[in-house]
Formats: C-alpha cells, structure tokens, sequence
C-alpha cells in the first residue's frame, strides 16, 4: 500500500520501480547466501574424508584399526557384489530393517497408548509415574541379553529391545503432550457436551501429536540401535552379525561401510518421517527462524 | 433442541425461555492446596439472572469470578450453595451453555470452519448440516471468505470473531464469558462488543459476563454485581437501566446516565480493588 502511494507520487520523475528492485537484491541475497553454505559444506567433507584418507596412507593413523576411507568403499562394494557369509546385503539389510520398523511401531503404539493414559488419569499417573522412573533409569540396552535368552536367535527379541528403546522416547512424550494441553480447549469442548472419548479424540490427541511426531525422528534411531545390538549379542542375520564378524576378523572397513549403509536407511525413514509431519501438523504456524531476514 | 438459529424479524426483541434463567444461591467453593490446606475461592455467592438478561460480574483480581462460572457450567461442583439453570439444580455439565475465555479456546490445527462446526459435531448433527450452519455463521461475524485458513493465520480480533461463532451456534440458553476481550486493543475491542450485542439481541442468551473494565460491564449489561476480594462474596447489585438496543458502545459512554451509574458503581468497587491491591502488594 504504501510503496503503491509512493511510486504514484513520484510518477514522471524517476521510473525505478522500488519494490521490484528490492524484490530482486533480495533474490541475488537469498541465492548467494545458499551457495556459500552449500560451499561450506562440501569444503567440510571434503576435508574430513580426504584428511583421514591422508593420514592412513601416511601412516599417521594406522589404517588396521581405524580403516581408510577408499578401503571403505572396497568393502562396500564387496558387499553388495559378492554378498557375506550369511548370504546377500539386501537379505542382511532386509531383516535390520525389518526389525527395527517392527520395534519402531509396537514401540510406538505402546508409548503412545500408555503416553495418553497416563498423561490424563492423574491417579494413575502417580501410582506408576516412578516405576516408570526407575525402569527408565535401567541400562535397557542390556535387556537384549536376556530377549535373545528367553526367544532364540530370531527375529523376535530383536523387534522386542528395539520396542523397549523406542517406547521410553515416544511415551515420555506423549505423556508430556497430553499435560500440555491447553485447559480451557477442554473445558470447551465439556461444555459443548463432549464426552470423555470426543474430548480425547478432538482435543488431547490431536494436541498432543506435535510431541509424539517431535519424538519419531530420535525414537527411529533408537529403533536401529535396538536392532542392531541385538544382532550383535546373537543372531543369525542381520547387518549387527556382520559387524561382529567384521569385528572378529579385525575388519574395521567392513564396521564402517555397515555403519554408511544403516546410516542411509536411518536418512531415508527420516525423510519419510518428515514427510508425515508435514502432512499432519500442516496447520502449523511457520517457524520463525526459517524466515529469514533479507 | 432446536440447534438452527431461526432468522427472527426485526421489531422487538424476542422473549427469551424461562429455561435460562439462573439462581445462583450460598455459592461456596473451596479448593485443596496440594500441601492439603483448603482454600475459599467464593463465599457465599448470591446472584440471579433472570432469562435472556446481560449480567455482568465485576470484582478485583483473583475474586473468584471465573470460579463462579466455572459452578455455573457444571465443570466444578459447588462445595455448598446450589446453582439453578431454569429451576433444575445443576449437577454435571449444564445443558445449552457457551463459554467464551480471554485466551481464545481454538484448535490451532482446524480451520476457522472446523473450528465452528465443533459445537453442532458434538451435539450429533450430520456433516453437512454443520458446515453449512457454520458457513452462515461465519458469514454472521463478518468472516466470509475465511473458512480455510487456520487461526494463526487471523488477527486478534477475528480469532474472536471465530470464538464468537463457535460458541453461539449452538444458540446457547446461556453464554458464559470470561474476560472474553481482555487482551484485544481499545477499537478492536469496541467493535467486537458492538457486534456482541448485536447477535445477544437477536438470539438473547443469558449472559454472565466476567470483566475488570466497569465502562464496559455498564455499557453492555442489564446487571452489573460486583464482588469482594478475596475470598468472593457479592458486594453490590446494580441494575443498568439505559435503554435497549444500547446502539455504539463508544457513543453511550458520554450519555449522563452512563456517567452517573459508572460514578456509583466505581464507588462500590473502589474499595475492594485498593483491599486486593493493598494484600498483594502486602503479599509481595
């Protein structure tokens, strides 16, 4: 509006359009901006790779115990041309992954289930609120040990400790969550006549989704580490198995090629998670911080 | 319950159903203190609204006059006194109430659309009925146009207008309001009570109207009570007898008779906002 007066009064004098020029410094800003970082980033790896390609092939570093990365990439490529012992990397990968998208989603669904029922029964949030606590505070991780005891070798116990990992992440959460719902939302919707079950499924759910999908990006990787310690402590595939194999065969490039393609998996379920927070908390202001001032 | 606003000819006011009119009678509440003291929110609250009346209660900070709407609703029990809504003792959520708060009470993930149609979805009414009731709704608080957009996306004032909406499509017996336009800007604030009068004449639910702005309480109400400090009691009752319909909120302020009820009410209420202002600066 203002610039619209502005550029009226003006007319006849000068024919620069202020607002379009500013429009465009703007856009060269913005631009120059993103190749600088993107220039930042690939300066970074490169100097991170490169630096221990070089100090193994110095010797500064020993490349028996801490790999290199152009052995790396070998051991990658042997892996996924001539297989392991325990037949192909996709076979390998497929029950990792497997594993850890089961435990992700029992652990999920049990988090969030209990997460909601303790976050709104104040009686029983305080009766189980410290045991909770307390199993909260075990080394979990060493549950494996006795999973792979009580269920064998098997898929199962792994799905199992990669559950109890994620639970603990997606339960606190929704726990949070349904206490930071806002009171008078609630008191609202009672009002109105809802019942206790419309109060949940209009209000504290849908309010307490933020925390839960806010917990899903770390609770994914929790679910990988479950899978793959727990292939590590005993089983008969599985990227975990050949990384304690490598480990046994004092193979640290075969670790970490396991080590990138985990990583990739956990890149790519990320995305998807993403893509599942966009979609449900699309009602979300912008972030601030993402504008970013030009 | 008839849930569609029937669009009603202008001419007089139309007689609101006995069904609305509401006793509050020796209204105590007390709350536990999580160390296990109790606590007396209200004292002995007396007040009655007569059916299609404006009642304002205007009392000093932390009076417990949200506590009273709070009994009236049906969300809290009483711990003594009785509170009425068209004679039947209120035990549980009271049927046909609307509440209103300062923080406006939105669903940040519904749209303005969704946001309004909760009322009808609540009481059962079919999809379509609803949206196109909050459609006309929306339409009625001057948001036509809006129905997409999420309320991040509205200014203060028009999240109130969305408030507004959601909590009259109902077409309440009774309106609660909590300091509904604490927080907005002196026009803004005009303008949504001038439009807040407009739909409590055509629809004329009883009002209980909590606020600390005694020029508003006297502009808008039948009733203004004022209440002690804490713990609450009812201290005074005035009837506003300015004629209806009020017209511009911002043009009767200058009216004499304005002046001289606010002049007599102010004196009332004086005296308990130096009291409560007196303990918490004690307190501090």
């Amino acid at each position: 509006m203002t610039t619209l007066t502005h550029s009226e009064t003006r007319k006849g004098e000068k024919p620069v359009e202020p607002e379009s020029a500013a429009k465009n410094a703007g856009r060269i800003k913005a631009r120059r901006r993103s190749a600088s970082i993107w220039i930042g980033r690939v300066v970074l790896a490169v100097a991170v790779v490169g630096g221990w390609q070089w100090f193994t092939t110095e010797g500064w570093v020993d490349k028996f115990f801490f790999g290199q990365p152009s052995e790396i990439w070998d051991s990658l490529v042997k892996l996924f041309t001539e297989g392991t012992a325990f037949g192909t990397i996709w076979e390998n990968l497929g029950v990792t992954a497997q594993e850890a998208f089961f435990g992700f989603l029992l652990g999920t669904f049990v988090g969030v289930i209990l997460g909601i029922l303790l976050g709104s029964n104040k009686y029983l949030s305080a009766v189980v609120g410290p045991y909770i606590r307390i199993v909260n505070s075990i080394p979990r991780i060493v549950l494996g040990s006795i999973f792979i005891v009580a269920f064998g070798l098997g898929v199962f116990p792994k799905i199992l400790l990669a559950a109890v990992l994620v639970f603990f992440v997606v339960f606190f959460n929704a726990f949070q969550g349904v206490r930071e719902v806002d009171q008078n939302l609630v008191a609202n919707v009672r009002v109105l006549g809802a019942s206790p079950y419309q109060v949940a499924m209009h209000v504290t759910i849908p309010s307490a989704m933020t925390w839960i999908i806010a917990s899903l990006h770390t609770a994914f990787g929790f679910a990988i580490i479950g899978a793959l310690v727990a292939e590590v402590l005993g089983a008969q595939k599985g990227i975990g198995l050949i990384i304690s194999q490598a480990q046994g065969t004092f193979d640290p490039n075969t670790v970490f090629a396991c080590m990138v393609i985990i990583a990739v998996v956990t890149l790519f379920a990320e995305s998807l998670i993403n893509l599942l927070e966009h979609r449900l908390l699309k009602w979300r202001p912008p972030n601030r911080s993402e504008a970013q001032a030009i | 319950m008839n849930i569609t606003p029937t669009p009603r000819p202008p001419g007089p006011p139309p007689k609101a159903a006995d069904g609305a009119r509401i006793e509050v009678s020796g209204l105590t509440k007390r709350y536990l203190t999580p160390k296990g003291e109790t606590f007396t929110a209200i004292r002995d609250v007396t007040v009655t609204v007569e059916a299609g009346q404006f009642c304002s209660i205007v009392g000093p900070t932390g009076c417990g006059k949200s506590t009273t709407l709070a009994q009236v609703s049906g969300l809290e029990t009483p711990s003594a006194g009785s509170v009425k809504v068209g004679g039947n003792l209120v035990e549980g959520i009271t049927n046909g109430v609307s509440y209103m708060f300062q923080a406006d009470a939105l669903f940040p993930w519904k749209s303005v659309l969704g946001n309004v149609m909760m009322g009808p979805i609540l009481l059962g009414t079919p999809k379509r009925q609803a949206t196109d009731l909050a459609r006309d709704w929306l339409r009625r608080v001057g948001l036509a146009g809006f129905e997409d957009r999420f309320p991040h996306q509205l200014s203060g004032g028009m999240r109130k207008r969305v408030a507004m909406a959601a909590a009259l499509i109902n077409n309440p017996r009774i309106l609660l309001m909590d300091e509904p336009f604490g927080a907005l800007d002196v026009q803004t604030k005009a303008i949504m009570q001038n439009e807040l009068l407009k739909l409590w004449e055509e629809l004329r639910p009883s009002v209980l109207f909590i606020t600390h702005d005694l020029d508003e309480a006297v502009a808008l109400s039948d009733r203004v009570v004022i209440m002690t400090s804490s713990p609450g009691s009812v201290k005074d009752v005035f009837d506003i007898d300015l004629p209806r319909p009020r017209g511009n909120v911002q043009e009767i302020r200058h009216e004499e008779r304005f002046l001289e009820l606010q002049g007599r009410i102010w004196e009332s209420l004086k005296d308990e906002v130096t009291r409560a202002y007196a303990v918490s600066a004690g307190a501090a």
